[in-house]
């Protein structure tokens, strides 16, 4: 946890300190990567794959960690100064990084065929695709972390993460907290 | 949900009820673990291919810029105007003017109330309340701001004289839900001098409580609250007719149900505590496929007109400005956001509702068109306001701006 920490004190030092420089956005991005993965796929744990994302969702959330509508420090920090084209500019970049790939193991068939059942009673293909790759302001979530769909899914029932409007949070009205796991163990082997 | 696939076609209201008996039958179906939440916009949403493709549209966060909005694609009748009255206001949404000129704008995806202020001849935006849940409602009085979040009102005392150092908003009232299902408010002050307070059926289509599906009012101080009206579903816009003092409101209805109907309503509240109809009747005369059972729509108050299918009507003011040409006085014009739940979307206008003289719609006429573009929002009306000069103005949540549409030789807002 302290080398996530100091690795995010870094990433986010030297964003500020880039941010005047002329630098291209893949530039810019390297400071992403630190966390995100290189390749759109997150390693670090909590922490989620970017590759693939809806560009007008990762827009939004872009906006709200800059207008600290959703609270996560240093993504706070680091959108702090970033203008209205910069927010465009990397959630235009997120979506062209290739989408994230499939855990090795196929999953194990009783949590999958659960969370299969869960998912279709809940309806989230309804907005997020049969295929879970998300539309315009809806998010991919195909092959997203297990710990991070984990978290969100937890926040958002919560309501401790607000979303754009309302609607996560009245689906997790009835998705009991000993659901989530299911669910977000089939999301992230989904394929 | 599996189980439906088996139901024969003719069986099924365009499928609309059918997750009511999945909701039923979840205990026992073992592929259905969980019934809907409550509040889900899916409740009641049919299982088929196009069905699956219409979700909820979110406004984009920012604010277009003034040379970005689409004011070349917007048309008003011969003879109308419409120009930008300020830009830049991620998500405005409900409008109020101030004694002083100010215009106040809430907003809803965002924590923000702007302010729209008249300085050494030019228009600026300012940020006068910020840290705000869903502040989509406002509402002005004898120097004080009202400001409805999603479950609680508060209040800014002599607000335009403190424009650029504003207090925090004092909470009068908070007695109310907490449901993120239309929870947002519109609030209004009415000729009683109360303040009107509406919640939210807490979901698309469900039985709820006696908190919720209702307007209520309450005094200035937010004390003496009484239900108003009940069987509301989700009002986003009322104001009082200026002959008969009585309270118009727009009601959106539900989801899911056909792509054509129900229609919104316009509802008028003759009497306290009469019943609107919701969840059990729709539009006045489609008794709810789920809930209608054991009723009958006669039981309810009809609307006064019909809005048009999920065309999500807002916000609504009687015109009784001087500046627009005499057929306007005293109508109602009422902003259409514009649907999502249909294919071939509706609405995205600004229309105004003729009334017969019983108070009841004679006819719908479009002021303000072009928001929809190739089934695509290039903006969304929300509120209209009157102007002191007879204009009016019009928010737009897509695009974080308010337009003035004004009559007659084009000149410029009063600087």
């Amino acid at each position: 946890m302290r080398i996530t920490t100091i690795t995010m004190a870094l990433a986010v030092a030297s964003l500020i300190s880039s941010a005047n420089a002329a630098e291209t956005i893949e530039q810019r991005a390297v400071t992403c990567f630190a966390c995100h993965g290189e390749h759109g796929q997150s390693e670090m744990e909590n922490t989620p794959s970017l590759g693939g994302q809806q560009a007008p969702y990762a827009l939004i959330q872009l906006f709200m960690f800059r207008e600290k509508l959703r609270t996560f420090e240093p993504m706070n920090d680091m959108t702090k100064a970033f203008t209205d084209d910069d927010l465009q500019k990397f959630s235009d970049f997120i979506a062209k990084l290739p989408k994230p790939q499939p855990p090795v193991d196929v999953g194990d068939p009783a949590r999958m065929q659960r969370g299969l059942a869960l998912a279709q009673a809940n309806r989230c293909n309804s907005c997020h695709n049969a295929d879970f790759s998300g539309k315009e302001n809806v998010p991919r979530l195909a092959n997203q972390r297990e710990d991070y769909l984990n978290k969100t899914l937890a926040e958002y029932k919560d309501n401790s993460r607000h979303g754009y409007d309302g609607t996560m949070a009245d689906v997790m009205g009835s998705v009991t907290k000993e659901q989530i796991p299911d669910l977000a163990y089939y999301i992230s082997h989904y394929r | 949900m599996r189980i439906n696939s088996s139901v024969p076609r003719s069986l099924l209201l365009a499928g609309a009820f059918i997750s009511v008996f999945s909701y039923g039958a979840a205990a026992q179906t073992p592929a259905s673990p969980q019934p809907l939440p409550p509040g889900s916009p899916m409740i009641g949403r049919p299982d088929n291919e196009a069905a699956q493709k219409l979700a909820p549209v979110a406004a984009p966060p920012i604010a277009a810029a003034p040379d970005k909005l689409p004011m070349d694609k917007l048309k008003v009748p011969a003879g109308f105007n419409l120009e930008v009255y300020a830009a830049g206001m991620p998500n405005a949404r409900s409008l109020a003017l101030g004694d002083k000129g100010t215009v106040f704008v809430g907003s809803r995806t965002v924590d923000k109330v702007y302010a729209i202020v008249n300085k050494d001849g030019k228009r600026e935006v300012k940020i006068i309340a910020s840290g705000l849940y869903r502040p989509n409602g406002v509402a002005f009085k004898d120097g004080t701001l009202y400001i409805a979040e999603l479950s609680k009102i508060s209040k800014i005392e002599k607000i335009e004289d403190n424009l650029d150092n504003p207090p925090k908003p004092t909470v009068i009232y908070d007695n109310l839900p907490k449901d993120e299902a239309h929870g947002w408010k519109f609030i209004a002050i009415g000729p009683d001098n109360k303040l009107y307070v509406p919640v939210g059926q807490p979901g698309n289509n469900v039985l709820h409580d006696k908190d919720h599906g209702q307007i209520r009012r309450i005094n200035l101080d937010g004390s003496g609250a009484e239900v108003v009206a009940v069987g509301v579903r989700n009002t986003v816009g009322f104001d009082w007719n200026p002959e008969t003092k009585q309270l118009y409101f727009t009601d959106n209805s539900r989801d899911w149900m056909s792509e054509d109907l129900p229609n919104d309503e316009l509802n008028r509240v003759t009497k306290v505590g009469e019943h609107f109809g919701s969840p059990y009747c729709w539009q006045g005369n489609i008794p709810d496929p789920e809930f209608g059972w054991g009723h009958s729509c006669s039981e309810f108050t009809p609307p006064v007109g019909l809005m048009g299918p999920h065309a999500a009507s807002l916000g609504i003011r009687f015109y009784t400005g001087k500046m627009f040409p005499a057929s306007y006085k005293n109508q109602a014009i009422i902003a259409r956001h514009g649907s999502w739940n249909k294919t071939n979307k509706f609405g995205g206008d600004v229309v105004v509702a003729h009334l017969n003289k019983d108070g009841t719609v004679k006819n719908i006429e479009p002021i303000v068109t072009g928001f929809l573009q190739d089934n695509k929002y290039v903006g969304r009306p929300v509120d209209v306001m009157l102007m002191k000069d007879g204009s009016m103005l019009i928010s737009d949540d897509w695009n974080g701006a308010v337009y003035r549409l004004s009559y007659g030789k084009a000149k410029v807002a009063a600087q």
